[in-house]
């Protein structure tokens, strides 16, 4: 409810310098100018194929970068040899700015999805990897002690304790890593994609002075964040670490 | 016939001051069926003999046999509780947790459940069955952990101070409830504590230990009938016993 205060607050503000004729009404479109926009693209599809497009890149890198960066990191956090190989190439790596990589990217696989994809890979692989590689390092000794004396091994040992037991990290690094995600590909489909994309239309949107169909863009942009974060990973968090004990809400 | 067997086991740890010894040159044996309290001060390495029989720890010297065999590493044929509440794996229901042994040895779903419910109820706590450990008291934790601890069927319990985290009146409670629980299973027991009175409440016989290093000072067989009555005078007068075995040391030194 006090979320609802600080929006109606915010843009009451935002419409008060729109219409105070300080800027030309082209550069700072009204509230109402921006949702007929948005209305207008969603009604025509436009705005959701762009959307889908975006979507579906983040999807891509991220599910890449899971899948890379929990492998490695939990091998890191069970392996010596591992750990030693490859903290050197991630402590270089990661400073490295994902968007740092488009042109050398776009360069390599020219402009399009393959490119926007592997820049949203590297911007999401590395929290994934150092929580999971934190998380396993973290697990409580005596569930490990405990899950041994009890017959577990291998495999089992690694799903049934391992896997649960470093899961708060984990969550923690699915979350950044979306974050990371969801920054890297507006950034990137402003480089490397053409004709697709939300990022693409706020960067293409600027060269017909769009400032409506920029910020209609931009508020796309956090919404999907937004559902992204409070609803799956919320959701996901609450079904699993909150239920179990292992992290708690704050208190209010 | 003994059931499980310690022969002169010495254990050293390496620390960044030298190597320091752990226990030396200890031997002891149980009968099937025995309750054994190891008592003695901190770091006189109680917990690491018990280390050693459960297998986490590797003497140096010495062998550990149960049942007749030799072991090494840990096995299904020791069940283990330790003091810390955070034993018991969080994602887990107080009966999935007891289950987890089951489930290690490929018993079916239904069959360990049934049996973990089972062991659930000789610790009172079938009603918490669905309960996620974060839930329960300290108190009710600990029996979830000898419930888990017993559900597979070992040979032996070992157990490390489970106790000595409660408060004085529930720690009461769950001696007595142990002291059940054990003529029920009449399982071998290994129990490591710093408290005398609960070692006399328990125990069969009882082994002192005094540090550096780790050695046995003396055996106290528990010549009292069951249930012990910690307001007899038989009961406090083995108290004593085994207090001045623990303290004959510091005036030694």
């Amino acid at each position: 409810m006090k979320a609802v205060v600080s929006f109606v607050v915010a843009a009451a503000l935002y419409e008060l310098v729109a219409r105070s004729g300080w800027f030309a009404q082209a550069l700072v479109p009204t509230l109402p100018a921006i949702a007929a926009t948005l209305w207008r693209t969603l009604a025509d599809g436009s705005m959701l194929n762009h959307a889908v497009a975006t979507v579906y890149r983040v999807a891509a890198g991220l599910g890449l970068a899971c899948a890379t960066g929990l492998a490695l990191g939990v091998l890191m956090g069970r392996f010596r040899a591992v750990e030693a190989f490859f903290l050197p190439l991630v402590n270089v790596l990661m400073p490295v700015p994902s968007l740092a990589w488009a042109p050398v990217f776009i360069l390599w696989f020219g402009l399009g999805n393959t490119a926007t994809i592997l820049i949203v890979f590297y911007a999401a692989t590395f929290p994934m990897l150092l929580n999971a590689w934190t998380g396993v390092r973290a697990v409580n000794p005596l569930w490990l002690r405990a899950a041994g004396a009890m017959g577990a091994r291998g495999a089992e040992l690694f799903w049934k304790v391992i896997v649960p037991a470093t899961s708060p990290f984990v969550i923690t690094g699915l979350r950044l890593a979306f974050q990371r995600a969801w920054i890297a590909v507006v950034g990137a489909e402003m480089l490397a994609a053409s004709d697709f994309g939300l990022g693409w239309v706020i960067f293409d949107a600027k060269e017909f002075l769009n400032a409506d169909v920029m910020l209609a863009s931009l508020a796309v942009i956090g919404a999907i964040g937004f559902a992204f974060e409070r609803l799956a990973f919320g959701a996901l968090e609450r079904a699993t670490v909150m239920r179990w004990g292992m992290v708690r809400a704050a208190k209010a | 016939m003994h059931h499980i067997e310690i022969r002169n086991v010495t254990l050293v740890y390496d620390t960044p001051n030298g190597r320091v010894p752990g226990v030396r040159g200890v031997s002891f044996a149980t009968a099937p069926s025995e309750f054994l309290c190891i008592v003695g001060p901190s770091g006189c390495g109680k917990t690491t003999l018990l280390n050693i029989i459960a297998g986490f720890l590797a003497p140096a010297e010495g062998e550990i046999r149960i049942g007749g065999k030799a072991v090494t590493g840990y096995g299904l044929d020791r069940g283990i509780v330790f003091q810390d509440f955070a034993q018991l794996f969080p994602w887990r229901t107080a009966l999935g947790n007891v289950a987890f042994g089951l489930e290690m040895k490929g018993v079916p779903k239904a069959e360990r459940e049934a049996i973990a419910l089972e062991q659930l109820r000789l610790v009172k706590l079938e009603k918490f069955a669905g309960a996620y450990p974060h839930h329960l008291s300290g108190g009710m934790q600990q029996r979830v952990a000898i419930a888990r601890a017993l559900a597979y069927n070992p040979a032996v319990l070992l157990m490390d101070e489970p106790f000595a985290a409660l408060d004085a009146l529930t720690r009461d409670e769950m001696q007595r409830l142990l002291a059940e629980v054990w003529r029920a299973t009449r399982k071998t027991v290994v129990y490591v504590t710093h408290n005398v009175a609960e070692a006399v409440y328990l125990a069969d016989r009882v082994i002192v230990m005094t540090p550096h290093p780790g050695t046995i000072k003396a055996e106290v067989p528990i010549r009292l009938p069951r249930p012990r009555d910690p307001l007899s005078v038989e009961f406090l007068d083995y108290q004593k016993q085994l207090l001045r075995h623990l303290t004959q040391k510091e005036e030694a030194r």
